[in-house]
């Protein structure tokens, strides 16, 4: 794909990002840390590439380490998350 | 076999899932929904991922994914909740890494290092993500206590990591001129990940709420650059949504201490003017109390604030205040909690901690709505916090910490300060309000202190 459209997602998303988190109250501070933490898990979507690909032995385990780790990120991430949130609903 | 318009249409939608989830996220009343959106999005990313042509066997795919999904499960629900900042500084580092690990196979991989737009992606990638990586493991060995929380000195400091960045620069040009030598490669990732152990080990535990936040913006972008390697649309808008996410918390914490980010990194605090003796701010000043006398005065209390810090994550006395606002409650008197930005160890580590021992989030009150409030109060109780609550950062122009937004404990009728002893906090500066007229100080520890307090006020009835 071309570069020019790649480099105005990442900086409009950037802008994006901003606009939408302006104000968080600090009481969401931390899940907004792990869920944000656990959305940068997408990596993992990188990793499946790599471990599954005909590139050779080093590329596959290479990937299969990230999968690993992208998949701890995602899996703890949301499921922390959700167990923070889970305190803050109760009352 | 899925077509390439397909998978990325279903992107698209997985990205717009991620940017209504994190929006979510803002609010208390939709973050569950939005965490629940943006876990949907994850799935069907990943689900369509798995139909890409260009994926040939699956056996180190479903082992790694059992692996990682077993131990990301196990470390969530296991995880003590005073240990959170461990945990997410652990979640930045894996991050990382698994963004370099993507851009090392990339690099290996002859089909997909082909061009000059995915070298210097993969370079990019390696340096964020090296960074990410062994700075976390620097901030979670801190807050795990492996290694010392205080700043570690390294001699020339500033002109090292210059160094260090300047070399990783002149090796990324090298690569995308060189492809064929692994050397190069190799040699990027050693010097990135010595530069973020350097950038990370001068800095003290009461930075640490910066630096999580500021790890866990690299942890996304790691992901973006990663995107364009191959040009991978999802990667590259999540990544920077996580990436603007942590830098606008980064740029929240610098704030609540008044010191710019380059202070915070590099350890600079401002010139204090003269050296403030302790000795001269507390002789003869400071009244010791009991558990007795204090429970004497909540006895009349009609409003109390409790002011925690990182004394109260580390005496994890959570549920024994939650046990004195009860008694407290229970009596009549109205309770509510002063939370400073950067108490504790991790951007939110207050409320989480708080809300773990069930106290009701409207009850923890921001700084500047409860700065207005302590006038009105009978008493304050400040547990395990110490220059979020230090008046010199308001009155003494000639102070290192002048200018940092604090909690107006000292407004309050009377104050009375749950410590283990007189040392300083991590500015190192003696704590006028301790020496105060209408403050009491109850020496021990945290938990203990809190829990004969409340003994006592049950024995008063």
């Amino acid at each position: 794909m071309d570069i020019l459209l790649l480099l105005t997602l990442f900086v409009v998303a950037i802008f994006l990002g901003v606009e939408i988190i302006t104000k968080v109250p600090p009481t969401l501070h931390t899940p907004l840390m792990s869920g944000s933490n656990a959305i940068s898990g997408i990596t993992l979507v990188g990793a499946l590439l790599s471990a599954g690909s005909g590139a050779g032995m080093w590329v596959n385990v290479l990937g299969f380490i990230a999968v690993v780790l992208a998949t701890i990120n995602v899996v703890g991430g949301y499921m922390v998350t959700n167990r923070m949130l889970a305190m803050f609903k109760r009352k | 076999m899925m077509s390439t318009s397909i998978i990325y249409l279903v992107y698209l939608v997985a990205a717009v899932l991620f940017i209504l989830g994190i929006k979510g996220l803002t609010k208390p009343r939709t973050a569950v929904k939005g965490n629940r959106l943006s876990s949907l999005g994850m799935l069907i990313a990943v689900v369509v991922t798995l139909f890409d042509q260009s994926i040939l066997s699956y056996q180190w795919i479903i082992a790694g994914i059992i692996i990682g999904g077993a131990t990301g499960a196990t470390l969530a629900s296991k995880i003590q909740v005073t240990s959170m900042p461990q945990l997410v500084a652990m979640l930045n580092g894996f991050g990382g890494g698994a963004s370099l690990l993507i851009a090392l196979a990339n690099f290996l991989d002859p089909q997909s290092a082909t061009h000059t737009i995915a070298l210097i992606s993969i370079a990019v990638t390696i340096l964020i993500g090296s960074v990410t990586l062994s700075g976390s493991f620097v901030a979670f060995a801190k807050l795990q206590e492996l290694i010392s929380g205080n700043p570690i000195a390294i001699p020339a400091n500033k002109l090292l990591n210059g160094i260090l960045f300047v070399a990783a620069i002149v090796l990324s040009i090298m690569i995308v001129n060189n492809p064929n030598d692994t050397v190069l490669v190799y040699l990027l990732v050693a010097v990135a990940l010595v530069l973020g152990l350097l950038l990370v080990l001068p800095i003290g535990g009461a930075d640490m709420p910066v630096v999580i936040a500021l790890l866990n913006s690299y942890s996304g972008i790691a992901a973006a650059t990663t995107g364009f390697i191959t040009g991978n649309t999802v990667l590259i808008v999540s990544g920077a949504l996580v990436g603007a996410s942590g830098l606008i918390l980064t740029q929240i914490m610098c704030k609540a201490m008044n010191r710019s980010l380059f202070n915070v990194l590099f350890g600079v605090m401002a010139e204090g003017g003269e050296t403030i003796d302790a000795d001269e701010v507390y002789a003869g000043k400071v009244k010791s109390s009991s558990a007795e006398e204090i429970a004497m005065m909540l006895e009349t209390a009609e409003r109390v604030i409790i002011v925690p810090g990182y004394g109260l994550a580390m005496a994890q006395a959570q549920h024994a205040v939650r046990d004195l606002a009860n008694v407290l409650e229970g009596r009549g008197t109205q309770v509510l909690y002063g939370i400073h930005p950067v108490a504790g160890r991790m951007p939110g580590h207050m409320n989480v901690l708080l809300a773990e021992a069930e106290v009701p989030y409207e009850q923890l009150i921001e700084m500047d709505e409860i700065n207005p409030q302590f006038e009105q109060t009978d008493v304050a109780i400040v547990i395990g916090a110490n220059d979020v609550t230090n008046p010199m950062a308001r009155e003494d122009k000639g102070s290192p910490i002048y200018g940092m937004p604090i909690l107006n404990v000292d407004k309050a009728r009377s104050v009375v300060i749950v410590k283990r002893s007189l040392s300083p906090g991590f500015a190192g500066l003696p704590n006028p309000l301790f020496a105060m007229d209408h403050t009491l100080m109850l020496f021990g520890d945290g938990k203990k202190a809190i829990v004969e307090l409340t003994q006592s006020l049950k024995e008063a009835d």
